[in-house]
């Protein structure tokens, strides 16, 4: 206790000036946590999120199809698991082998709370709330199967583990939309966090190679190349996004030819990808400006093609320092979904406007937009969590390279 | 000592190299068909682009923007009404969306010095405040917070004699009233006359709505930039300089400050870039910038190519006129050598 008086002192009291500012900060810091819990708990009507839940989670998806959905949530949460049980199952030498981190524990516990407390929040249906904990104890049972028994599983078996995610993605874009069996959902009848989600994780699947791509292009010795990609980029970067969706909605189906242009959401997802491609092609830049020259010389002086050394010295050296930059691009790009709002698309803040027109739901503005901030900035500081953990994992200095 | 990146190979056979593997030529074939594919697709969307165009109609003409535009603008510096052309309401867009942009500019760049050099104040409390304000405005949408602060924060403003009021500022749902030069030069306060605020200088609550959601957003990265710019320094140049008898501020200001303003101004010139492209969201809370102007536009003209076209001009010219005066000021302060 004494240390905790002796370190708050320090912090707060040093000088009578630090003493004024911290203690004029508390009172303000009181008063808006006052107020704001007063708010919360009083004043606020809660109801305007549980009674339209469903409309933020996948918008107007019909309701007797939604159950692939849930089989797509299972297979996620399974795969997740799965690959999280893997990387424990294979000790690095810095963490000794145990099967549950403290990490690790921290994290089961957070998705433990969460999986309590939101459906109860959120008042949903007994049989609902039952999914939630069933996916739940799904991720967590193959975790823990995964590190248990995943070292012993046969060579040919977990080579395949890698492929699990691109062809969970073509089983997910399938039990979304439709085909081979399954009826077609339209892409306008996609919604909420679930169109979010889709139109920010295509957009950045599919601009990572284009954005490389064009990195490559911007540095190339061939001049035409070269101007080209800057040409690109720079009027990419040049434009606000709110253009460029404007421009594909309303332009994209004077250029190609009649009935090829694609439907609404898809002419967004792809200009989110073109947009992001040329932001991802500066940050790739800047890890390619890391690698010394000398790197690709000693590759091709090995024998290597000027392909190959790029694909296996240059490029991986690259990614590993533009990584940081890399994932701050996909979190503004994961923010930037909500742009398709503004060109009617119903978008987590898309459904949150039509909610919001609901005259049963006038005024209460505050308690939905503020959801929707909490979910954005766990989803945003997830990724740049994940991010850093990825960095150190990176990091050559950090881990010992295996001889 | 210059390598060559790929000495040519010496041709085991002692025959001539095969031009597909002649590096005089590759790059140029490679070239050639990038370049002939690129140009093919080019005019494969403008031969569309042209046909469609034609089919409905549109074909590319200004002479549109001559006509009355027929909408009204709700607040315009430039005198404007529904019976001026469209060049003039385009103009009046502009014109709102570079005053959004300059006020945006200098209010974000305020705040962000404050909030980075905050981030070395030896309070504590200062301290932890600043990394969750930067924390949290960056992890939210910017659209996300101008919705919030237009409908939940300036809609919900009380009118008339609640409204709030601090000295030489009133803040009421009618509008930001401030205080400035009135009626022969005097100075003048926001005053309550038959329940109706008036004041010298009033801004929307649209405008004033932007310019807080900017000014906040803009204002957590421009924190980052300054707080890596002062932590660019290192601590030695503080000590150094207070033990030659500099004060706090003397030591900022002659040692600190242009050292830092090297590593400042490239990273704030890409912040006020994004700021006026961030502007554009505009049209979410109701403010009519050029683009929300443009929208309008294009909805009663139909002429979507022309629009686009003047949107994405007026927004490159603005971005180069920052980028020229962010350069200029960058020459200023990095290093003179001799």
């Amino acid at each position: 206790m004494p240390s905790l008086i002796r370190r708050l002192r320090s912090e707060l009291f040093a000088t009578p000036g630090d003493a004024v500012i911290s203690i004029a900060l508390l009172t303000i810091l009181a008063a808006a946590a006052a107020g704001f819990l007063h708010w919360a708990l009083r004043q606020a009507e809660w109801a305007v999120v549980q009674v339209n839940s469903t409309l933020f989670a996948v918008g107007r998806y019909p309701i007797e199809q939604q159950w692939r959905l849930w089989l797509l949530t299972a297979l996620l949460a399974a795969a997740a698991g799965a690959t999280w049980g893997m990387l424990r199952a294979h000790p690095r030498r810095d963490r000794t082998g145990r099967l549950w981190p403290r990490n690790d524990r921290l994290a089961v516990a957070v998705l433990i709370a969460v999986a309590l407390w939101v459906p109860f929040a959120l008042g949903l249906t007994p049989a609902i709330q039952l999914r939630w904990w069933l996916l739940t104890a799904l991720l967590v049972v193959i975790r823990w199967l995964a590190g248990r028994f995943g070292a012993g599983l046969p060579p040919a078996l977990k080579r395949l583990l890698p492929i699990v995610w691109p062809v969970l993605y073509l089983v997910g874009m399938v039990l979304i939309g439709g085909g081979l069996g399954l009826a077609r959902v339209a892409p306008a009848e996609w919604g909420g966090l679930l169109l979010t989600l889709l139109a920010s994780s295509f957009a950045i699947l599919l601009c990572l190679p284009i954005g490389v791509l064009l990195a490559l292009g911007r540095r190339s010795d061939l001049p035409l190349l070269r101007w080209g990609s800057v040409l690109y980029i720079e009027f990419i970067r040049g434009a606000p996004l709110i253009t460029l969706l404007f421009l594909g909605q309303n332009i994209l189906g004077f250029l190609l030819p009649g009935g090829l242009a694609p439907d609404r959401v898809w002419r967004a997802a792809w200009v989110l990808t073109f947009f992001a491609a040329a932001y991802l092609a500066e940050a790739v830049r800047s890890g390619l400006a890391a690698v010394p020259r000398g790197q690709l010389e000693a590759a091709r002086s090995l024998g290597l093609s000027s392909a190959q050394a790029l694909r296996l010295v240059v490029l991986p050296q690259a990614l590993r320092v533009a990584l940081p930059a890399m994932v701050g691009q996909f979190i503004s790009l994961l923010q930037d979904t909500t742009l398709l709002s503004l060109i009617g698309l119903l978008d987590l803040l898309g459904v949150a406007r039509t909610v919001m027109a609901n005259p049963a739901f006038l005024g209460r503005n505050a308690e939905v937009y503020l959801t929707l901030a909490i979910l954005f900035w766990c989803c945003c500081a997830a990724l740049g969590l994940g991010s850093r953990a990825l960095e150190r994992r990176l990091d050559p200095h950090a881990v010992p390279s295996r001889v | 000592m210059a390598v060559e990146p790929s000495p040519p190979r010496p041709e085991a056979s002692g025959g001539v190299t095969p031009w597909w593997r002649d590096r005089r030529v590759v790059p140029w074939v490679v070239q050639a068909a990038v370049g002939l594919v690129v140009l093919l697709a080019i005019a494969f969307l403008l031969g569309n682009l042209v046909r469609n165009l034609t089919a409905a109609g549109l074909l590319l003409s200004w002479r549109w923007l001559n006509q009355p535009a027929g909408f009204d603008i709700s607040e315009s510096l430039i005198p404007f009404n529904a019976q001026l052309p469209y060049w003039r309401a385009l103009a009046a867009g502009l014109v709102n969306t570079i005053r959004a942009v300059l006020v945006g500019l200098v209010g974000a760049t305020l705040l962000g010095t404050l909030v980075g050099m905050a981030s070395f104040s030896h309070n504590g409390l200062l301290k932890r405040l600043a990394r969750i304000y930067v924390e949290v405005v960056r992890n939210i949408p910017l659209l996300l917070q101008l919705v919030f602060w237009y409908f939940v924060v300036f809609l919900t403003l009380p009118n008339g004699a609640a409204a709030l009021q601090l000295p030489g500022i009133v803040l009421a749902k009618s509008g930001l009233y401030l205080a400035g030069l009135g009626e022969g030069l005097r100075w003048l306060g926001p005053q309550l006359v038959n329940g109706v605020w008036q004041a010298p200088i009033r801004l929307t609550v649209e405008f004033a709505a932007l310019l807080t959601g900017l000014i906040v957003y803009s204002g957590a990265f421009i924190a980052e930039v300054v707080r890596g710019g002062l932590a660019a320094v290192p601590k030695g140049q503080w000590e150094a300089a207070s033990s030659l008898g500099l004060g706090w501020f003397a030591t900022l200001r002659h040692i600190v400050l242009p050292q830092a303003l090297r590593v400042i101004v490239p990273g704030l010139n890409t912040q006020y870039i994004s700021l006026a492209k961030n502007s554009s969201l505009a049209v979410a809370v109701g403010y009519t910038d050029l683009y929300s102007v443009a929208e309008t536009t294009l909805n009663q003209t139909g002429r979507a190519v022309e629009v686009v076209l003047v949107l994405l001009a007026a927004y490159l010219t603005l971005d180069l006129l920052i980028s020229l005066v962010m350069n200029g000021l960058n020459h200023l302060v990095q290093i003179k050598e001799r």
